[in-house]
């Protein structure tokens, strides 16, 4: 199973946890596999059509998913997937 | 074959006098790391901390003051108003100085001592902006106090003369330099460096790879209390990349020492991170039997980072002391 780093805000949804484990060979499989065990979960990460929401970003082992294959992005059990909110950068 | 950094050092006595600090904005080197390049590629070092004030924002607050000057947004007796960590800030207050306008940065608390202290010594005033809510939170007061009409507000964020600042000055600099470049890798904060360069890279040189470095901060930063609290610079265009990192202080940290024992150049530590995606592109190549020349930007110098606590003791002690801090 991979291992999902959750931000602060989604914590509640999952006991307080900072990181889950979960299944799925594509983050999409992935995060339905998320919301089965802490139902909720994915509200603030997807839209209402299914599709990424534009302020939360998430990285498969470091690099951001949109320019690997978004939501088909594949998911190895080894893999981290981690999930950040989009905040200003510094400067 | 191993590739080298030899090169035709070009006609001698370039000339290198100018009327103005201003006007010595730009031109950085670039400068090879034949330590640190794997076999078959070569990674470039573009020195932007060789600006004025010692680093790239030098150039996109020279932009965005002429630029608002230009179109009669910003006249004599009004003050510049900028939400910045600091290099940004203390990039116009050299400007501000120049051109005889004054000048309030809004500054996260937690930004390291010595930039506040240069903005100080600048001139400008400051405004702090509670440190746990990041430069999100210097955004929310610039945007208040920018409602008062003797400010102008040039906001990094959204103004396309950033970008442009980019375009025209590090962008057509690499191509002179470094015609055959594959990749450009920067840092994603404003998303200026990577839009104007990226966009100006991606005119000019076929299959280019533009490469972001994301800093990732401690926690604290992205503990928003909803997602609609998030921000996107109004200037990114996720078209223009091809690759984002996300980058922590470990990694960048441990980059940013290699870069300095190594190749002998001391930067501040999100070129760290940059330097970090770099190498790792330069991986890839290398794992696929291609050649890559990768350029990537030296945003500043080390300095203002000392008192962070990131250039001394073990990785983990570094580590542990930049979070909190805004690092890059």
């Amino acid at each position: 199973m991979a291992r999902v780093k959750l931000p602060t805000i989604l914590r509640p949804h999952a006991g307080g946890e900072r990181a889950v484990d979960a299944d799925g060979t594509t983050l999409r499989e992935l995060l339905e596999d998320l919301e089965s065990r802490y139902p909720g979960i994915t509200q603030m990460v997807l839209t209402d059509d299914g599709a990424l929401h534009r302020f939360v970003n998430v990285y498969v082992n470091d690099e951001d998913v949109r320019y690997l294959g978004s939501l088909e992005t594949e998911v190895d059990p080894k893999d981290t997937v981690s999930i950040l909110p989009a905040v200003a950068g510094g400067r | 074959m191993p590739r080298t950094f030899v090169c035709d050092p070009g006609p001698r006595g370039a000339p290198m006098r100018f009327d103005d600090v201003l006007d010595a904005i730009g031109d950085t080197p670039l400068v090879g790391l034949p330590s640190l390049s794997p076999p078959g590629v070569r990674i470039w070092a573009k020195l932007e901390g060789q600006n004025p004030t010692g680093s790239l924002k030098d150039r996109i607050a020279k932009a965005m003051v002429e630029a608002a000057e230009d179109s009669g947004e910003l006249t004599p007796g009004r003050t510049i108003l900028e939400p910045t960590s600091g290099n940004t800030g203390i990039a116009l207050a050299m400007v501000a100085r120049r051109k005889g306008y004054g000048l309030t940065v809004v500054i996260p608390d937690n930004a390291s001592e010595e930039r506040i202290r240069l903005l100080e010594l600048f001139g400008a005033e400051i405004v702090l902006s509670p440190g746990d809510k990041g430069t999100n939170g210097s955004i929310e007061i610039a945007r208040r106090l920018a409602g008062d009409d003797r400010y102008y507000m040039p906001f990094q964020y959204g103004n396309p003369a950033n970008p442009r600042a980019h375009e025209e000055g590090t962008g057509e600099e690499i191509v002179r330099d470094l015609p055959e470049i594959t990749h450009f890798v920067a840092g994603l904060g404003t998303t200026g460096t990577l839009m104007g360069t990226g966009r100006f890279l991606r005119e000019h040189v076929p299959g280019v790879q533009i490469v972001a470095a994301e800093p990732r901060y401690g926690e604290g930063v992205y503990a928003l209390r909803n997602i609609d609290e998030g921000f996107v610079p109004e200037l990114y265009d996720p078209d223009v990349l091809t690759t984002r990192y996300s980058v922590g202080s470990f990694d960048a940290v441990q980059r940013n020492r290699e870069l300095v024992q190594v190749e002998g150049i001391f930067a501040g530590i999100s070129t760290g991170a940059i330097l970090h995606a770099a190498l790792g592109m330069a991986a890839k190549a290398r794992k696929a039997g291609e050649r890559a020349d990768i350029a990537f930007v030296v945003c500043d110098a080390g300095w203002k980072y000392l008192s962070t606590g990131a250039y001394a003791g073990s990785l983990d002690e570094a580590e542990d002391a930049l979070e909190g801090q805004l690092w890059a």
